[in-house]
């Protein structure tokens, strides 16, 4: 008897395939875990893809001390109930330079993003990293393959990608070299969504609606998360009913006026909007144009 | 815009019960398709339509659409689509597409992955990734055009790479007001093409991207087409993913899932049929069998998986089954074989080096494969069959090859999973080229070795000596053939039977037809491995004396032996020792150009990473360099 395949069905399928063979071809791989819900997403599949065993390979949290104190909460307990190994890292400049997105604009997202990522691939040596970037998020992700060669560099060449057919990934790269992983490619943000509420997969609570304090700079409502936030003469935090449609650095990231608590009504918030789902990113608009693909040669994930 | 809403996403529904309009998109079927056709034809423009019709197109987005129309369009004040899916800053800037961009849209009935494929002839290999994992191609023309080169070549890798569902988009018809006549006859011409290139059917529609015409819904401006539009002909068109289901049961085994020593699983994307509990198996290449006990997940075992479904499964007996095995169904396995005929779409700027050893990966197998000369290209022009030496960048070829292990295979036309592969160039890791397997070549299955009674063990226990190839490898004049000389001397006085191979006896006799260009180098290495290794079946001990720069070829010949009987020697001597003894004169006419390609001045030689042995002329002399590879060979039997 056949049956068709939900889309779901196979996108999950696809993307546990691939998690399997970068265990097979990698020596060392290693996942990204931001804690936001495609992170989220991307670590259920993992554990899908290995059971009964742990996903063999350990969880890396690239942080830059500026991140909701609620996703801190999730990674820790994540981290525990997957069995799998936390590796925090913290790029050691940024850390002693004191760098902070409050003074330091773009620099910070350089140096404890871009720069700490690829201290943290070379000091642990790792071979092979999934990312949960999707395709659908930004112009130059949707030309990128699902496995995304590095140089020893960590320099990406849009123009020189390897052919990827079928579901055969070539793994195959010189010493030094690496290969960033995007298993989930192929998913939309409903897609995420929509796994997330079928299978009960944990969020960061961030994501529902809650009164929170706020302040409104450039255009931008920024939740004021720990003592750190420096008030300018006069600010004075308003408690808010919002909720965040992606998560980042905190002092960064844009809240969103929203009465959705539950998951249903987050989805039917996100399908009746109208402005995609990185606006509230100020990263990917400095450099106009081509700002992604530009921090994607110099290592961006 | 109000008949655009309903086929895409409805949004009363979403606001009055977002539960039902999540149960309805959770049970969408999933089309994949590819849009190719060439330069200018309105490739992006034409998803960059699709995604703002369906509202995928955030404001903003369009804000900065808008804005960027107006600074680089290419339609004066009206929204250049194209610019929302040309996304790296080369395309942006020479307005064409280079590499495939993958984009998602949803109507009430299906969900679609589109890819964006590059028209330019030199981005080919990044057409040929996009069509890869389609299951429809929607082929665009300029009205104003008709059927160009592109046009041909993209239909014929799209009918190659095994696409069945094609639509013919006859594009810009706002350009040429409509015509009708004009729409046939460009029809007809691509019929009559099509057919010739085997391609049994196809939708034919006339649009304007760039207007809207025939996109959601049937345009006034063509009232003679009776057909559907576009998006209602790809929400409807069949899905032939199901048809993997009825197919013969094939998994093959990615990863051996091992937690503690009570569950032994293999894990796996099923390629065809299906499987359940009970289900009698067998593993190939072994042949082993066994049963079914489970099929595990994380959210519980299944009662069936298929076709299609990443699982894990159990047997009820320990058989030995690894990665690049294939799990099949007991009664049906695939054939198994180590020599194929296939067709080959060559995809790097180093064409193909016949003879060379490449890693070929199918399925989950990797193995090292050579491929013969071709026997012929095709013209995609003229479906004209070619004589050719090689393949180069593009090139579509069919020709022979060989792998050094055989592998568990189906006929592309059978099974993509087991019939399609891809080849890695060993030294640079690129994907070089990619093929379809039509069948294995008779001579694999049928010629079998003459057992012969005397056999290498015969030979070598009668000379009382382990056969091995001592493989000297080095710069000119680094002191290969010195040393080798000195060795086979000294194992000479130890009664061994041995055979020196060295440029002067093998190119006067045996290669003399073989010149010095990169394609013949490789072949009188694969000739001196072959010669090397019926030697050592004879029960010699060889010693081989070649530049050898190639680390590819020397693997070769690593792979034609049995293991720990070929020991590499690196001969190591800086260039600039070697060029100072300079005992030929060689280095003196290459460095005035004189000579072409010599190792080390304007060819490259790739150090061995890890040989057996490595000896330093500069401490040692010949004497004291053959007494340490002796001393790191024994015991010779």
């Amino acid at each position: 008897m056949t049956r068709t395949l939900t889309h779901l069905e196979r996108l999950e399928a696809e993307s546990i395939h691939i998690m399997r063979e970068v265990v097979a071809e990698a020596e060392r791989p290693v996942m990204l875990y931001s804690v936001g819900k495609d992170s989220a997403v991307m670590l259920h599949l993992a554990r899908k893809a290995f059971y009964p065993s742990p996903p063999p390979f350990p969880l890396l949290h690239v942080d830059t001390t500026w991140k909701f104190q609620e996703m801190y909460k999730l990674r820790d307990r994540m981290a525990k109930e997957s069995g799998m190994e936390l590796l925090v890292y913290h790029n050691p400049e940024a850390m002693e330079r004191g760098i902070n997105p409050f003074d330091h604009g773009p620099l910070h997202t350089d140096m404890w993003k871009t720069e700490g990522l690829k201290q943290a691939l070379d000091h642990y040596g790792f071979d092979a990293a999934f990312g949960g970037a999707r395709r659908d998020e930004e112009k130059s992700r949707a030309k990128e393959r699902i496995f995304s060669f590095r140089t020893a560099t960590h320099g990406w060449d849009p123009k020189n990608q390897r052919p990827e057919l079928w579901n055969l990934y070539n793994a195959k790269k010189a010493k030094g070299e690496s290969i960033r992983v995007f298993p989930i490619s192929n998913w939309t943000e409903l897609d995420i969504w929509q796994y997330i509420h079928l299978n009960d997969i944990p969020i960061v609570p961030l994501y529902f609606s809650a009164k929170r304090p706020t302040v409104e700079r450039d255009g931008m409502l920024l939740m004021v998360d720990d003592d750190r936030f420096p008030l300018k003469e006069g600010e004075v935090p308003v408690e808010r009913s919002i909720r965040f449609r992606t998560l980042g650095c905190y002092p960064l990231t844009g809240a969103v006026e929203s009465d959705a608590k539950t998951l249903p009504e987050v989805i039917q918030e996100m399908l009746l909007t109208t402005t995609s789902e990185r606006q509230g990113r100020v990263i990917d608009k400095d450099g106009g144009d081509a700002s992604m693909e530009k921090k994607k040669q110099e290592g961006y994930f | 815009m109000s008949d655009a809403e309903t086929i895409y996403k409805t949004d009363a529904l979403i606001a009055e019960d977002i539960d039902s309009y999540l149960d309805q998109h959770q049970h969408k079927s999933l089309l994949r398709f590819i849009t190719c056709g060439s330069v200018d034809d309105g490739k992006s423009t034409l998803i960059g339509r699709l995604l703002y019709d369906s509202k995928m197109i955030f404001e903003d987005q369009l804000e900065a659409l808008q804005a960027d129309s107006k600074k680089v369009g290419t339609q004066g004040q009206e929204i250049d689509f194209a610019l929302l899916v040309d996304g790296l800053a080369a395309e942006r800037e020479q307005g064409i597409t280079i590499d495939v961009a993958y984009r998602f849209f949803a109507t009430e009935k299906r969900k679609f992955i589109v890819a964006d494929c590059p028209g330019h002839e030199q981005y080919t290999r990044n057409m040929f990734t996009g069509a890869s994992t389609a299951d429809l191609a929607v082929i665009l023309i300029d009205a104003r055009k008709g059927v160009l080169v592109q046009t041909r070549r993209h239909s014929y890798l799209c009918n190659l790479i095994g696409i069945k569902n094609i639509v013919l988009a006859v594009n810009k018809m706002d350009l040429i007001d409509y015509d009708q006549a004009k729409y046939d006859a460009i029809v007809a011409d691509y019929a009559a093409f099509a057919a010739e290139i085997g391609i049994k059917d196809f939708t034919a529609m006339p649009i304007s991207g760039f207007k809207g015409d025939n996109i959601t819904t049937n345009s006034a401006n063509t009232p003679w087409y009776t057909g559907k539009p576009l998006i209602e002909h790809l929400e409807t068109v069949e899905l032939d993913n199901t048809a993997d289901q009825s197919k013969p049961f094939r998994l093959p085994v990615q990863w051996v899932n091992r937690p503690n020593l009570d569950f032994r699983g293999f894990s796996g994307l099923i390629a065809t049929g299906s499987v359940k509990p009970g289900d009698a198996i067998r593993v190939l290449p072994s042949g082993k069998t066994s049963t079914v006990t489970k099929v595990v997940t994380l959210d519980g075992d299944l009662d069936e998986a298929v076709a299609g479904q990443s699982v894990t499964v159990c047997f009820a007996d320990e058989v030995d089954c690894s990665r690049g095995n294939v799990i099949a169904t007991a009664d049906a396995p695939p054939e198994v074989s180590d020599q194929f005929e296939a067709t080959l779409v060559w995809m790097d700027d180093d064409a193909l080096h016949v003879g060379r050893s490449y890693w070929l990966k199918l399925g989950t197998q990797m193995v090292s494969a050579t491929v013969q000369q071709p026997k012929y290209t095709v013209n995609v022009n003229t479906m004209e069959h070619l004589a050719a030496k090689t393949l180069e960048l593009n090139a579509i070829g069919v020709a022979e090859l060989a792998t050094d292990k055989p592998i568990v295979f189906e006929p592309y036309a059978e099974s993509r999973t087991l019939g399609g592969f891809i080849l890695i160039d060993k030294i640079s890791n690129r994907t070089v080229g990619a093929g379809m397997l039509h069948f294995s070549l008779r001579r694999a299955q049928n010629v079998h070795w003459q057992a012969t009674d005397i056999g290498r063990e015969v030979h070598a226990n009668l000379k009382n000596q382990k056969p091995r190839v001592l493989w000297f490898t080095g710069l000119s004049g680094s002191g290969k053939s010195t040393i080798a000389n000195e060795v086979e001397k000294q194992l000479n006085l130890m009664n061994r039977h041995t055979f020196l191979l060295d440029g002067d006896n093998v190119r006067h006799g045996l290669n003399k037809d073989l010149g010095f260009t990169e394609a013949d180098r490789i072949e009188n290495i694969r000739r001196v491995g072959e010669v090397a290794k019926l030697m050592t079946d004879a029960g010699l001990i060889v010693l081989t004396a070649f530049i050898s720069p190639f680390r590819a070829e020397r693997d070769m010949v690593r792979a034609m032996l049995p293991e720990g009987e070929f020991i590499e020697i690196f001969v190591d001597t800086p260039l600039e020792v070697a060029e100072a003894r300079d005992v030929k004169g060689l280095y003196k006419k290459a460095r005035s150009g004189a000579l072409k390609n010599f190792t080390g001045i304007d060819s490259p030689y790739e150090a061995p990473i890890n040989p057996e042995i490595r000896v330093n002329t500069v401490e040692m002399t010949p004497v004291e360099a053959a007494e340490h590879i002796i001393r790191a060979i024994l015991p010779l039997k």
